[in-house]
Protein backbone atom coordinates (compact mmCIF):
# COMPACT_ATOMS: atom_id res chain seq x y z
CA UNK A 1 0.00 0.00 0.00
CA UNK A 2 0.96 3.88 -0.63
CA UNK A 3 1.31 6.68 1.81
CA UNK A 4 0.01 8.79 -1.21
CA UNK A 5 -3.26 7.45 -3.10
CA UNK A 6 -4.87 8.17 -6.60
CA UNK A 7 -7.51 8.02 -8.57
CA UNK A 8 -6.12 6.14 -12.12
CA UNK A 9 -7.58 6.16 -15.16
CA UNK A 10 -6.78 2.99 -17.18
CA UNK A 11 -7.28 2.81 -21.13
CA UNK A 12 -7.35 -0.20 -23.10
CA UNK A 13 -9.28 -1.32 -25.49
CA UNK A 14 -8.66 -5.11 -24.72
CA UNK A 15 -10.86 -6.64 -21.58
CA UNK A 16 -8.31 -9.14 -19.97
CA UNK A 17 -5.62 -5.83 -19.86
CA UNK A 18 -8.26 -3.69 -18.27
CA UNK A 19 -8.93 -6.53 -15.51
CA UNK A 20 -5.29 -6.99 -14.82
CA UNK A 21 -4.46 -3.06 -14.75
CA UNK A 22 -7.31 -2.37 -12.53
CA UNK A 23 -6.37 -5.17 -10.38
CA UNK A 24 -2.27 -4.34 -10.38
CA UNK A 25 -3.74 -0.55 -9.30
CA UNK A 26 -6.38 -1.67 -6.65
CA UNK A 27 -3.71 -3.92 -5.19
CA UNK A 28 -1.37 -0.77 -4.80
CA UNK A 29 -4.39 0.99 -2.53
CA UNK A 30 -5.31 3.27 -5.74
CA UNK A 31 -8.53 3.96 -7.21
CA UNK A 32 -8.99 2.74 -10.92
CA UNK A 33 -11.60 3.43 -13.63
CA UNK A 34 -11.71 2.17 -16.90
CA UNK A 35 -11.67 3.36 -20.56
CA UNK A 36 -12.14 0.86 -23.46
CA UNK A 37 -10.77 3.65 -25.96
CA UNK A 38 -8.98 7.38 -26.29
CA UNK A 39 -12.89 8.46 -27.24
CA UNK A 40 -14.25 7.86 -23.98
CA UNK A 41 -11.06 8.68 -22.24
CA UNK A 42 -11.19 12.59 -22.81
CA UNK A 43 -14.59 12.22 -22.41
CA UNK A 44 -13.97 10.71 -18.98
CA UNK A 45 -11.16 13.59 -18.41
CA UNK A 46 -13.38 16.34 -18.90
CA UNK A 47 -16.01 15.17 -16.50
CA UNK A 48 -13.98 14.04 -14.11
CA UNK A 49 -10.76 14.61 -12.09
CA UNK A 50 -7.47 11.77 -12.41
CA UNK A 51 -4.42 12.13 -11.12
CA UNK A 52 -2.32 9.77 -13.69
CA UNK A 53 -3.50 8.06 -17.00
CA UNK A 54 -2.55 4.74 -17.80
CA UNK A 55 -2.60 4.84 -21.83
CA UNK A 56 -2.72 1.98 -24.39
CA UNK A 57 -1.51 3.10 -27.81
CA UNK A 58 -3.24 0.45 -29.99
CA UNK A 59 -6.76 1.18 -29.78
CA UNK A 60 -9.90 1.50 -31.94
CA UNK A 61 -11.67 5.14 -32.04
CA UNK A 62 -8.64 7.53 -31.20
CA UNK A 63 -5.41 5.74 -30.44
CA UNK A 64 -2.74 6.00 -27.55
CA UNK A 65 -0.99 9.19 -29.89
CA UNK A 66 -3.98 10.89 -30.49
CA UNK A 67 -4.71 11.11 -27.08
CA UNK A 68 -1.31 12.26 -26.31
CA UNK A 69 -1.73 15.11 -28.92
CA UNK A 70 -5.13 16.03 -27.29
CA UNK A 71 -3.99 16.14 -23.91
CA UNK A 72 -1.30 18.62 -24.95
CA UNK A 73 -3.57 20.92 -26.73
CA UNK A 74 -5.55 20.94 -23.96
CA UNK A 75 -4.55 23.90 -21.12
CA UNK A 76 -6.87 21.90 -18.34
CA UNK A 77 -5.58 18.31 -19.33
CA UNK A 78 -1.55 18.83 -20.42
CA UNK A 79 -0.27 18.52 -16.69
CA UNK A 80 -1.90 15.11 -16.52
CA UNK A 81 0.95 12.77 -15.86
CA UNK A 82 0.39 9.70 -18.57
CA UNK A 83 2.28 6.03 -18.30
CA UNK A 84 2.18 4.32 -21.37
CA UNK A 85 1.40 0.85 -20.59
CA UNK A 86 1.76 -0.93 -24.27
CA UNK A 87 3.25 -3.89 -26.06
CA UNK A 88 3.59 -1.86 -29.34
CA UNK A 89 6.58 -2.83 -31.62
CA UNK A 90 9.34 -0.41 -32.60
CA UNK A 91 11.77 1.95 -30.57
CA UNK A 92 10.62 4.92 -32.50
CA UNK A 93 6.74 4.21 -31.08
CA UNK A 94 8.15 4.22 -27.33
CA UNK A 95 10.30 7.81 -28.53
CA UNK A 96 7.09 8.84 -29.92
CA UNK A 97 4.90 8.53 -27.04
CA UNK A 98 7.42 10.38 -24.98
CA UNK A 99 7.79 13.17 -27.31
CA UNK A 100 4.50 13.86 -27.10
CA UNK A 101 4.56 14.52 -23.68
CA UNK A 102 4.00 10.62 -21.93
CA UNK A 103 5.86 11.00 -18.20
CA UNK A 104 6.84 7.19 -19.13
CA UNK A 105 6.76 4.01 -21.07
CA UNK A 106 6.00 0.49 -19.04
CA UNK A 107 6.25 -2.59 -21.44
CA UNK A 108 3.54 -5.17 -21.06
CA UNK A 109 3.13 -7.59 -19.46
CA UNK A 110 3.19 -4.45 -16.82
CA UNK A 111 5.50 -5.43 -13.82
CA UNK A 112 4.05 -4.81 -10.65
CA UNK A 113 6.86 -3.66 -8.74
CA UNK A 114 8.23 -1.15 -11.74
CA UNK A 115 4.30 0.12 -12.08
CA UNK A 116 4.48 0.54 -8.39
CA UNK A 117 7.38 2.57 -8.64
CA UNK A 118 6.54 4.62 -11.65
CA UNK A 119 2.76 5.93 -10.47
CA UNK A 120 4.49 6.92 -6.70
CA UNK A 121 7.15 8.90 -8.66
CA UNK A 122 4.29 10.59 -10.67
CA UNK A 123 1.85 11.22 -7.68
CA UNK A 124 4.78 13.05 -6.16
CA UNK A 125 5.65 14.61 -9.54
CA UNK A 126 1.87 15.29 -9.59
CA UNK A 127 1.21 16.44 -5.83
CA UNK A 128 4.92 19.16 -5.95
CA UNK A 129 3.15 20.31 -9.20
CA UNK A 130 -0.49 20.95 -7.51
CA UNK A 131 1.41 22.17 -4.48
CA UNK A 132 3.28 25.11 -6.84
CA UNK A 133 -0.27 25.92 -8.83
CA UNK A 134 -1.65 26.91 -5.62
CA UNK A 135 1.30 28.89 -4.32
CA UNK A 136 1.27 30.98 -7.75
CA UNK A 137 -2.42 31.20 -7.65
CA UNK A 138 -1.97 32.79 -3.89
CA UNK A 139 0.80 35.23 -5.27
CA UNK A 140 -0.67 35.84 -8.65
CA UNK A 141 -3.82 36.53 -9.85
CA UNK A 142 -5.63 32.89 -11.53
CA UNK A 143 -5.39 35.22 -15.00
CA UNK A 144 -1.54 36.07 -14.02
CA UNK A 145 -1.22 32.19 -13.14
CA UNK A 146 -2.71 30.82 -16.19
CA UNK A 147 -0.76 33.39 -18.61
CA UNK A 148 1.96 32.27 -16.67
CA UNK A 149 1.36 28.77 -16.99
CA UNK A 150 0.78 29.01 -20.59
CA UNK A 151 3.14 31.08 -21.89
CA UNK A 152 5.49 30.92 -19.34
CA UNK A 153 7.61 33.38 -17.58
CA UNK A 154 9.40 36.15 -19.88
CA UNK A 155 10.63 39.57 -19.13
CA UNK A 156 9.08 42.21 -21.28
CA UNK A 157 6.09 43.61 -22.20
CA UNK A 158 3.49 44.21 -25.34
CA UNK A 159 1.39 47.05 -26.46
CA UNK A 160 -2.31 46.86 -25.54
CA UNK A 161 -5.70 48.63 -25.02
CA UNK A 162 -6.39 48.29 -21.54
CA UNK A 163 -8.07 50.29 -18.69
CA UNK A 164 -6.49 50.98 -15.30
CA UNK A 165 -8.01 51.59 -12.28
CA UNK A 166 -6.59 53.52 -9.24
CA UNK A 167 -8.17 53.54 -5.80
CA UNK A 168 -7.22 54.86 -2.37
CA UNK A 169 -8.55 55.33 0.89
CA UNK A 170 -8.72 58.99 1.64
CA UNK A 171 -6.91 60.61 4.29
CA UNK A 172 -5.62 56.73 5.53
CA UNK A 173 -2.43 58.30 7.40
CA UNK A 174 -4.89 60.30 9.82
CA UNK A 175 -7.57 57.32 10.24
CA UNK A 176 -4.51 54.86 11.19
CA UNK A 177 -3.01 57.28 13.79
CA UNK A 178 -6.00 56.85 16.16
CA UNK A 179 -5.84 52.88 15.54
CA UNK A 180 -3.95 50.24 16.99
CA UNK A 181 -1.72 48.40 14.16
CA UNK A 182 -3.12 45.25 14.54
CA UNK A 183 -6.72 46.91 14.21
CA UNK A 184 -5.08 49.17 11.43
CA UNK A 185 -3.68 45.64 9.04
CA UNK A 186 -7.44 44.04 10.13
CA UNK A 187 -9.18 47.06 8.30
CA UNK A 188 -6.51 47.23 5.04
CA UNK A 189 -7.02 43.14 5.36
CA UNK A 190 -10.89 44.07 4.92
CA UNK A 191 -10.18 46.67 2.15
CA UNK A 192 -7.90 44.57 0.44
CA UNK A 193 -10.38 41.41 0.16
CA UNK A 194 -13.90 43.62 -0.73
CA UNK A 195 -11.47 45.40 -3.58
CA UNK A 196 -10.02 42.23 -5.14
CA UNK A 197 -13.42 40.93 -5.19
CA UNK A 198 -14.91 43.24 -7.15
CA UNK A 199 -12.17 43.66 -9.56
CA UNK A 200 -11.30 39.84 -9.72
CA UNK A 201 -15.54 39.75 -10.67
CA UNK A 202 -15.79 42.26 -13.32
CA UNK A 203 -12.09 40.03 -14.79
CA UNK A 204 -9.36 42.17 -13.61
CA UNK A 205 -6.34 41.57 -11.97
CA UNK A 206 -4.48 43.61 -8.99
CA UNK A 207 -1.52 44.62 -10.02
CA UNK A 208 -0.28 46.74 -7.13
CA UNK A 209 -0.94 47.14 -3.44
CA UNK A 210 1.26 50.11 -1.86
CA UNK A 211 -0.20 50.85 1.41
CA UNK A 212 -4.00 51.83 0.87
CA UNK A 213 -3.24 52.15 -2.58
CA UNK A 214 -4.16 49.74 -5.45
CA UNK A 215 -4.01 49.69 -9.24
CA UNK A 216 -6.43 47.23 -10.95
CA UNK A 217 -5.79 46.21 -14.87
CA UNK A 218 -8.55 45.27 -16.77
CA UNK A 219 -8.09 43.74 -20.50
CA UNK A 220 -4.54 42.31 -19.95
CA UNK A 221 -3.25 39.90 -19.49
CA UNK A 222 -6.48 38.83 -20.83
CA UNK A 223 -8.59 40.41 -22.98
CA UNK A 224 -11.75 41.12 -21.74
CA UNK A 225 -15.12 42.25 -23.74
CA UNK A 226 -15.41 45.62 -22.18
CA UNK A 227 -12.57 46.88 -20.59
CA UNK A 228 -14.05 50.32 -19.58
CA UNK A 229 -17.40 49.09 -18.53
CA UNK A 230 -15.59 45.96 -16.16
CA UNK A 231 -13.84 48.83 -14.62
CA UNK A 232 -16.17 51.53 -13.92
CA UNK A 233 -18.65 48.77 -12.38
CA UNK A 234 -15.87 47.25 -10.29
CA UNK A 235 -15.77 50.79 -8.48
CA UNK A 236 -19.40 51.13 -7.91
CA UNK A 237 -19.51 47.73 -6.79
CA UNK A 238 -16.54 48.76 -4.56
CA UNK A 239 -18.45 52.27 -3.58
CA UNK A 240 -21.68 50.30 -2.44
CA UNK A 241 -19.49 47.44 -0.58
CA UNK A 242 -17.57 50.10 1.65
CA UNK A 243 -21.05 51.84 2.32
CA UNK A 244 -22.14 48.60 4.06
CA UNK A 245 -19.02 48.41 5.50
CA UNK A 246 -19.34 51.53 6.75
CA UNK A 247 -22.45 50.92 8.27
CA UNK A 248 -21.58 48.21 10.35
CA UNK A 249 -18.52 50.67 11.69
CA UNK A 250 -20.51 53.25 12.70
CA UNK A 251 -22.41 50.91 15.02
CA UNK A 252 -19.26 50.11 16.38
CA UNK A 253 -17.66 53.20 16.40
CA UNK A 254 -15.14 52.62 13.72
CA UNK A 255 -13.73 55.22 11.78
CA UNK A 256 -15.27 55.93 8.11
CA UNK A 257 -13.65 54.86 4.55
CA UNK A 258 -13.75 57.14 2.02
CA UNK A 259 -12.32 55.74 -1.74
CA UNK A 260 -11.21 57.72 -3.96
CA UNK A 261 -11.03 55.80 -7.95
CA UNK A 262 -9.39 57.42 -11.03
CA UNK A 263 -9.81 55.17 -13.96
CA UNK A 264 -8.36 56.11 -17.48
CA UNK A 265 -8.47 53.59 -21.19
CA UNK A 266 -5.67 53.52 -23.74
CA UNK A 267 -2.78 52.20 -24.83
CA UNK A 268 -0.45 50.06 -22.71
CA UNK A 269 2.12 47.99 -22.62
CA UNK A 270 1.64 45.38 -19.99
CA UNK A 271 4.03 42.50 -19.43
CA UNK A 272 6.53 41.30 -16.41
CA UNK A 273 8.84 43.76 -14.82
CA UNK A 274 11.46 42.97 -12.68
CA UNK A 275 14.02 40.61 -12.62
CA UNK A 276 14.84 37.45 -13.68
CA UNK A 277 14.15 36.18 -9.94
CA UNK A 278 11.62 38.51 -8.96
CA UNK A 279 8.86 40.33 -10.99
CA UNK A 280 5.16 41.71 -11.46
CA UNK A 281 2.69 41.40 -14.17
CA UNK A 282 1.98 45.16 -14.69
CA UNK A 283 1.50 47.87 -17.41
CA UNK A 284 3.25 51.32 -17.98
CA UNK A 285 2.16 54.33 -20.35
CA UNK A 286 0.04 57.96 -20.14
CA UNK A 287 -3.16 55.79 -19.72
CA UNK A 288 -1.41 54.32 -15.90
CA UNK A 289 -0.08 57.76 -15.17
CA UNK A 290 -3.62 59.06 -16.27
CA UNK A 291 -5.62 57.03 -13.69
CA UNK A 292 -2.89 58.00 -11.16
CA UNK A 293 -3.47 61.55 -11.67
CA UNK A 294 -7.63 60.89 -11.57
CA UNK A 295 -7.79 59.31 -8.74
CA UNK A 296 -5.58 62.38 -6.85
CA UNK A 297 -8.04 64.36 -8.63
CA UNK A 298 -11.08 63.21 -7.19
CA UNK A 299 -9.90 65.02 -4.06
CA UNK A 300 -9.49 68.18 -5.61
CA UNK A 301 -12.91 67.79 -7.37
CA UNK A 302 -14.94 66.05 -3.99
CA UNK A 303 -16.10 63.22 -6.04
CA UNK A 304 -15.70 59.08 -5.55
CA UNK A 305 -14.78 58.73 -9.04
CA UNK A 306 -13.46 59.66 -11.69
CA UNK A 307 -12.89 59.00 -15.53
CA UNK A 308 -11.44 60.25 -18.95
CA UNK A 309 -13.15 60.41 -21.90
CA UNK A 310 -12.29 57.14 -23.77
CA UNK A 311 -13.70 55.57 -20.91
CA UNK A 312 -16.52 57.20 -20.59
CA UNK A 313 -16.78 56.73 -24.28
CA UNK A 314 -17.25 52.88 -23.66
CA UNK A 315 -19.75 53.08 -21.02
CA UNK A 316 -22.91 51.86 -21.58
CA UNK A 317 -24.60 54.81 -20.55
CA UNK A 318 -21.85 57.60 -21.36
CA UNK A 319 -24.57 60.04 -20.83
CA UNK A 320 -24.97 59.30 -16.89
CA UNK A 321 -21.19 61.18 -16.45
CA UNK A 322 -21.05 64.70 -15.08
CA UNK A 323 -18.38 66.63 -17.19
CA UNK A 324 -15.82 68.25 -15.48
CA UNK A 325 -14.13 70.62 -17.95
CA UNK A 326 -10.61 71.79 -18.96
CA UNK A 327 -8.89 70.45 -16.00
CA UNK A 328 -5.37 70.71 -15.87
CA UNK A 329 -3.88 67.58 -14.98
CA UNK A 330 0.55 66.92 -13.62
CA UNK A 331 2.61 65.77 -16.57
CA UNK A 332 -0.43 66.42 -19.13
CA UNK A 333 0.00 69.16 -21.72
CA UNK A 334 -3.11 69.85 -22.59
CA UNK A 335 -6.44 70.21 -20.28
CA UNK A 336 -8.74 67.51 -20.13
CA UNK A 337 -11.96 67.14 -20.12
CA UNK A 338 -12.89 64.80 -16.97
CA UNK A 339 -16.04 62.92 -15.92
CA UNK A 340 -17.61 62.48 -12.16
CA UNK A 341 -19.77 59.31 -12.18
CA UNK B 1 12.87 -22.77 -32.33
CA UNK B 2 9.36 -23.06 -31.31
CA UNK B 3 8.38 -21.58 -28.17
CA UNK B 4 6.37 -23.92 -25.94
CA UNK B 5 2.29 -23.57 -26.12
CA UNK B 6 2.14 -22.51 -22.27
CA UNK B 7 4.60 -22.04 -19.42
CA UNK B 8 2.93 -22.47 -16.33
CA UNK B 9 5.37 -20.72 -14.04
CA UNK B 10 3.74 -17.53 -15.56
CA UNK B 11 0.10 -18.37 -14.38
CA UNK B 12 1.29 -19.72 -10.91
CA UNK B 13 2.94 -15.97 -10.79
CA UNK B 14 -0.20 -14.30 -11.79
CA UNK B 15 -1.71 -16.48 -9.24
CA UNK B 16 1.03 -15.51 -6.07
CA UNK B 17 0.35 -11.77 -7.24
CA UNK B 18 -2.94 -11.48 -7.96
CA UNK B 19 -4.97 -13.72 -5.94
CA UNK B 20 -5.73 -17.75 -7.11
CA UNK B 21 -9.29 -16.57 -8.27
CA UNK B 22 -8.11 -13.39 -10.07
CA UNK B 23 -5.97 -15.46 -12.04
CA UNK B 24 -8.64 -17.77 -12.83
CA UNK B 25 -10.81 -15.64 -13.49
CA UNK B 26 -8.94 -13.54 -15.78
CA UNK B 27 -8.14 -16.60 -17.57
CA UNK B 28 -11.58 -17.18 -18.15
CA UNK B 29 -12.18 -13.65 -19.50
CA UNK B 30 -9.78 -14.79 -22.23
CA UNK B 31 -11.34 -17.59 -22.80
CA UNK B 32 -14.24 -15.40 -23.38
CA UNK B 33 -12.97 -13.03 -25.37
CA UNK B 34 -10.72 -15.11 -27.72
CA UNK B 35 -13.31 -15.79 -30.28
CA UNK B 36 -14.36 -12.42 -31.01
CA UNK B 37 -10.62 -11.51 -31.31
CA UNK B 38 -10.14 -14.13 -33.69
CA UNK B 39 -13.09 -12.94 -35.70
CA UNK B 40 -12.21 -9.30 -35.26
CA UNK B 41 -8.97 -10.85 -37.17
CA UNK B 42 -10.39 -12.90 -39.58
CA UNK B 43 -12.72 -9.81 -40.67
CA UNK B 44 -10.08 -7.57 -41.01
CA UNK B 45 -8.13 -9.88 -42.84
CA UNK B 46 -10.68 -10.40 -45.33
CA UNK B 47 -11.44 -6.51 -45.83
CA UNK B 48 -7.98 -5.88 -46.32
CA UNK B 49 -8.15 -3.06 -43.01
CA UNK B 50 -3.95 -3.48 -42.56
CA UNK B 51 -4.80 -1.26 -39.05
CA UNK B 52 -7.64 -3.58 -38.02
CA UNK B 53 -5.72 -7.25 -38.37
CA UNK B 54 -2.64 -5.24 -36.77
CA UNK B 55 -4.54 -4.26 -33.76
CA UNK B 56 -6.43 -7.78 -33.55
CA UNK B 57 -2.84 -9.38 -33.85
CA UNK B 58 -1.31 -6.93 -31.31
CA UNK B 59 -4.15 -7.48 -28.64
CA UNK B 60 -3.51 -11.37 -29.09
CA UNK B 61 -0.19 -10.65 -28.18
CA UNK B 62 -0.32 -8.59 -25.51
CA UNK B 63 -2.83 -11.37 -23.92
CA UNK B 64 -0.51 -14.44 -24.97
CA UNK B 65 2.34 -12.81 -22.94
CA UNK B 66 -0.07 -11.88 -20.00
CA UNK B 67 -0.39 -16.30 -19.69
CA UNK B 68 2.93 -17.42 -20.53
CA UNK B 69 1.80 -18.45 -24.00
CA UNK B 70 4.36 -18.24 -26.12
CA UNK B 71 4.08 -19.61 -29.54
CA UNK B 72 0.50 -17.69 -29.66
CA UNK B 73 2.40 -14.74 -28.51
CA UNK B 74 5.05 -15.19 -31.43
CA UNK B 75 2.69 -16.19 -34.20
CA UNK B 76 0.96 -12.81 -32.97
CA UNK B 77 3.90 -10.57 -33.24
CA UNK B 78 4.71 -11.72 -36.46
CA UNK B 79 1.27 -11.17 -37.74
CA UNK B 80 1.29 -7.88 -36.09
CA UNK B 81 4.67 -6.99 -37.78
CA UNK B 82 4.12 -8.04 -40.63
CA UNK B 83 1.03 -7.01 -42.29
CA UNK B 84 -2.22 -8.05 -43.72
CA UNK B 85 -0.78 -11.91 -44.57
CA UNK B 86 -0.50 -13.52 -48.45
CA UNK B 87 -3.09 -16.41 -48.50
CA UNK B 88 -5.21 -18.33 -45.39
CA UNK B 89 -2.12 -20.76 -44.38
CA UNK B 90 -0.89 -17.73 -41.56
CA UNK B 91 -4.43 -17.53 -39.92
CA UNK B 92 -5.15 -21.40 -40.10
CA UNK B 93 -1.82 -22.14 -38.15
CA UNK B 94 -2.93 -18.99 -35.53
CA UNK B 95 -6.38 -20.43 -35.11
CA UNK B 96 -5.02 -23.90 -34.40
CA UNK B 97 -2.47 -22.33 -31.75
CA UNK B 98 -5.14 -20.56 -30.49
CA UNK B 99 -7.04 -23.70 -29.75
CA UNK B 100 -4.29 -25.78 -28.50
CA UNK B 101 -3.71 -22.57 -25.96
CA UNK B 102 -7.03 -22.22 -24.68
CA UNK B 103 -7.04 -25.76 -24.12
CA UNK B 104 -3.98 -25.91 -22.38
CA UNK B 105 -5.03 -22.78 -20.39
CA UNK B 106 -8.39 -24.56 -19.58
CA UNK B 107 -6.71 -27.36 -17.99
CA UNK B 108 -4.36 -24.69 -15.87
CA UNK B 109 -7.61 -23.60 -14.52
CA UNK B 110 -9.60 -26.80 -13.66
CA UNK B 111 -6.52 -28.55 -11.80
Amino acid sequence: MNDITGHLLIVDDNKVNRLLMSRSVELLGHKASVAENGKIAMEMLSSNSFDILLLDIEMPEMDGFEVLEALKANPHLRDLPVIVTSSVEGLDNIVRCIELGAEDYIPKPVNKILLNARVSSCLEKKRLHDEQKRLLNRFATAEVAQDLQESGFSIGGKRLTATVLFCDIRDFTSISESMSPEATIELLNMYYTLMFDAVSSQGGIISLMVGDGLMAIFGAPKAIENPAQSAVSAAQDMRNMTALLNEESALSGQPQLKIGFGIATGEVVAGYAGTQDRAIYTCIGKTVNLAARLEAYTKVAGVDVLLDEETRKHLADPDACTVIPSVDLKGFSKALNVYAL
Amino acid sequence: MIAPVLDPSVFAELSDTMGEDFARELVTTFLDETPQMLATLTDAAARGDGDGFRRAAHSLKSNAEVFGAGRLADLARGLELGGLPDGSAPLQELQQTVAVTCDALGQLIHE
